[in-house]
C-alpha cells in the first residue's frame, strides 16, 4: 500500500474551502465571468506549502480560467489571492512569474525556433543583460555562465542534455513537456503551476514525467496542477481539488475523493429523478 | 547589346546611396519584424519622420548636427506614441494601426495647414548644404573606372551611407547576441510564454520599434540629404512593402540579411530596368508589343517573380540556415 503523505494532516477536514496549515496560496471570492457563463466561482481554497495538489473537474469547469486568473493571464470580476501572504491582485503576469508563481500551458510552449538551452536561458532570473542597457554596454557574460552552468544542470536532471544545442521545435511532446517544467525551474519559482502536464504524453512518458513533477516537491517547491486523468491524479496527489461550473465542490486526499458522491455526480451527472425531490 | 552596360546599371544601384538608405531602413525593420516579431506596416512614417525632423530644424536656423538628432528623436518618439496604445493589441491590430498611422501622418504633411511648416506638397529643399559642403571629394569629378563611375557628389552619400549601414548592423547584431536579444527573439516565437518566464513583453517590444523607428529616421534623413529636398509622396506605404520585400528576401531575423536583401532587390530592380529598356530600344518584336513606359514595370514582374521563387525554395530567406526554417514545423 502507498504511504499517504498527507498522514501527519489528516486532522484537515476534506471539505471545500477547508483551512489548512502554512498555506502558500490563499484565494478568497474570485470570481470571473464570461457573459452570463460564471467560468470561475471560488469563495475560498488554500494550498499547502510543499505539496501536490490537483485540480479535476469536468470538461468547462473552468480549471484553465482558474490558473489564469491566479497567474495574472486573465483579470477576475472580483476577489482576492496572495502567494505567501504577497497580494496579487492587479499584478501582471510576468510580475506574477517573477514573484515565484510560474505556469505552463497545456498547450506547450516551448520557443521553437530557439535552443533548448536558449529556452532555459531566456527564464534566467539574474541576467543584467536582459535589459536594454544592460544589453548596450555589456558586462553580462559572467552572469550568462552562471546561468548556463545552472541551466545544463537543471537540463541534465530533465534527460535533455543530449538535446541542450538542438532547435526546441525538433523536441518530441513529452520532451516538451519536460523543457517547460525544466524551463520554469529556471526562476526558481516558489510554486509550479502545470496545467495538464501530461496531456498528449506518450503513455511511456507519463511514469518518468511524474516523477519530476514529485522532484519538485521534493526540492521544497508547492505544485498546483490540472489534470484529467484519474489513474494520474490518484498515483500522486497529496490533495485534490475538485471544480465543476467554476466552484469548488470537493477537496480532501485522492483516496477520499474518489468516493466522494458529489464528485461521482459531477463527472457522471445525475441519476433520473434523484434532483426532483 | 551591352551587357557590361547593364551589369554597371545593376551594380552602381546596388552600391548606390539609395540602397544604402534602403538597407538602413531594412536593419530596422528586420529588428522589428525579424527579431520582435512586430508587424510594423508603417515603417516608412518612421522615415518621413525623421526626414522633416531634421529638415525642419534646419530650416528654422539650427546647425545640421542638431537637425540630425532632432530627426532621430522624433522617429524613435513616434515609435513610443505609436507603440504604447498599440502594441498590448493583438499583432494584427498593430499591423492595422502602424499602416494607418503611416498615411496620416503623410497626409498631415502634405495639407495646406501644414504648408508654414512642412512645405505642404512643395516639401522642403535646400537643408543639406552643410552636409555637402564637408564633402572631401570634387563633386562634379567622377570617381571609379570604366563604366563603374559615380560622382565625387554620390560618393560621398554613399561612403557616409554605407557606413551607417555597418553601423547600424553592428549595433543590431551585439542587442540581438545579448540576453536582450534572446528575449525579443522569444516574443516573437511565443509572446504568452515569455511572459510566463517573468518578461515584460510590452516593454521588449516597445524597445524594438523605438530603436528600429530611430535606425528608419536615420535611413529618411540619409535620402532628405541625398535629393536635398523631401516631398511627402516620396514616404507611399509602398516604400514599407519594399523593405519587408527587402527583409524577406535577405532573412527576416539574419543580421546581414536585411543589407543583403536590398543589395540584392535593388541590383534586380535595377538591372532588369535597364535591360528591359535596352531590350524595348534594340530587338523589333519586344520594341512592338512593349511600350518604353510598358518596358519600364516589368521590373516590377520580375522582382515580384523573384520573391516567388523565393518562397517557393528558401522560405527562410538567403541568409537563414534551412534547419531554422524547418524546426517549427516538426
Amino acid at each position: 500500500m502507498r504511504v499517504d503523505p498527507m498522514q501527519p494532516e489528516l486532522a484537515i477536514a476534506p471539505e471545500p474551502g477547508v483551512a489548512k496549515p502554512d498555506p502558500v496560496l490563499t484565494v478568497d471570492g474570485l470570481r470571473r465571468a464570461f457573459g452570463g457563463l460564471r467560468a470561475v466561482d471560488v469563495d475560498h481554497l488554500e494550498i499547502q506549502r510543499n505539496t501536490i495538489t490537483s485540480i479535476i473537474g469536468p470538461n468547462g469547469a473552468g480549471k484553465t480560467t482558474l490558473f489564469n486568473l491566479l497567474t495574472g493571464f486573465d483579470a477576475p470580476d472580483e476577489g482576492q489571492w496572495s502567494l505567501d501572504g504577497d497580494g496579487l491582485v492587479g499584478v501582471p503576469a510576468h510580475r506574477v512569474a517573477q514573484r515565484g508563481m510560474v505556469r505552463t500551458f497545456q498547450l506547450t510552449k516551448v520557443l521553437p525556433r530557439l535552443t533548448v538551452l536558449e529556452n532555459m536561458l531566456v527564464a534566467a532570473k539574474a541576467q543584467p543583460g536582459a535589459t536594454f542597457r544592460g544589453a548596450l554596454f555589456g558586462g553580462w557574460q559572467t552572469a550568462e555562465r552562471q546561468n548556463e552552468e545552472q541551466a545544463t544542470e537543471i537540463l541534465e536532471r530533465f534527460g535533455l542534455t543530449a538535446m541542450a544545442g538542438e532547435y526546441a521545435g525538433r523536441l518530441s511532446g513529452g520532451q516538451r513537456k519536460l523543457l517547460e517544467m525544466a524551463r520554469a525551474l529556471m526562476m526558481m519559482p516558489t510554486m509550479v503551476m502545470l496545467d495538464e502536464p501530461t496531456a498528449g504524453v506518450n503513455p511511456v512518458l507519463i511514469q518518468s514525467l511524474l516523477e519530476h513533477v514529485k522532484g519538485l516537491r521534493e526540492s521544497g517547491m508547492t505544485v498546483l496542477f490540472v489534470e484529467h486523468d484519474m489513474d494520474v491524479v490518484q498515483s500522486i496527489s497529496d490533495w485534490v481539488v475538485v471544480v465543476a461550473e467554476g466552484r469548488v465542490i470537493a477537496e480532501g486526499p485522492p483516496g477520499v475523493i474518489a468516493r466522494n458522491p458529489a464528485v461521482i455526480e459531477a463527472y457522471l451527472g445525475k441519476r433520473h429523478g434523484e434532483d426532483e425531490e | 547589346m551591352d551587357w557590361l552596360q547593364i551589369l554597371a546599371a545593376g551594380v552602381l544601384a546596388t552600391i548606390g546611396p539609395v540602397t544604402a538608405g534602403y538597407a538602413l531602413s531594412a536593419v530596422g525593420l528586420n529588428l522589428q519584424f525579424g527579431y520582435a516579431g512586430l508587424l510594423n506596416f508603417g515603417h516608412v512614417a518612421f522615415m518621413l519622420v525623421g526626414a522633416y525632423g531634421a529638415a525642419m530644424t534646419v530650416e528654422f536656423g539650427a546647425p545640421l548636427w542638431l537637425g540630425l538628432l532632432v530627426g532621430i528623436a522624433a522617429a524613435v518618439v513616434l515609435g513610443l506614441l505609436l507603440g504604447i496604445p498599440t502594441l498590448r493589441l493583438r499583432a494584427d491590430y498593430f499591423a492595422i494601426t502602424s499602416i494607418a498611422a503611416g498615411e496620416v501622418l503623410r497626409l498631415l504633411v502634405r495639407s495646406s495647414a501644414a504648408e508654414p511648416l512642412t512645405g505642404g506638397v512643395f516639401g522642403i529643399q535646400g537643408f543639406a548644404g552643410d552636409f555637402h559642403a564637408l564633402n572631401p571629394f570634387t563633386t562634379s569629378e567622377l570617381y571609379g573606372f570604366g563604366q563603374f563611375v559615380v560622382t565625387g557628389r554620390a560618393l560621398w552619400v554613399i561612403l557616409v551611407g554605407w557606413a551607417l549601414v555597418i553601423l547600424s548592423t553592428l549595433l543590431v547584431a551585439r542587442l540581438i547576441r545579448s540576453p536582450w536579444g534572446r528575449i525579443l527573439t522569444a516574443i516573437r516565437e511565443d509572446e504568452d510564454a515569455t511572459r510566463s518566464l517573468g518578461r515584460n513583453v510590452f516593454a521588449y517590444k516597445l524597445q524594438a520599434l523605438m530603436i528600429g523607428g530611430g535606425i528608419a529616421g536615420l535611413a529618411g534623413i540619409l535620402f532628405a540629404l541625398e535629393q536635398q529636398s523631401i516631398h511627402p509622396d516620396a514616404f507611399q506605404p509602398r516604400i514599407t512593402f519594399m523593405l519587408y520585400v527587402m527583409v524577406i528576401l535577405g532573412g527576416a531575423g539574419s543580421i546581414w540579411g536585411a543589407v543583403l536583401g536590398a543589395a540584392l532587390f535593388n541590383f534586380l530592380f535595377y538591372a532588369t530596368d535597364a535591360l528591359m529598356a535596352r531590350l524595348q530600344a534594340n530587338v523589333d518584336w519586344i520594341g512592338a508589343i512593349l511600350s518604353p513606359a510598358e518596358a519600364g514595370l516589368i521590373k516590377y514582374v520580375l522582382v515580384g517573380v523573384a520573391l516567388m521563387l523565393l518562397m517557393v525554395f528558401r522560405p527562410q530567406g538567403l541568409l537563414r540556415s534551412r534547419d531554422e526554417g524547418r524546426s517549427d514545423a516538426a
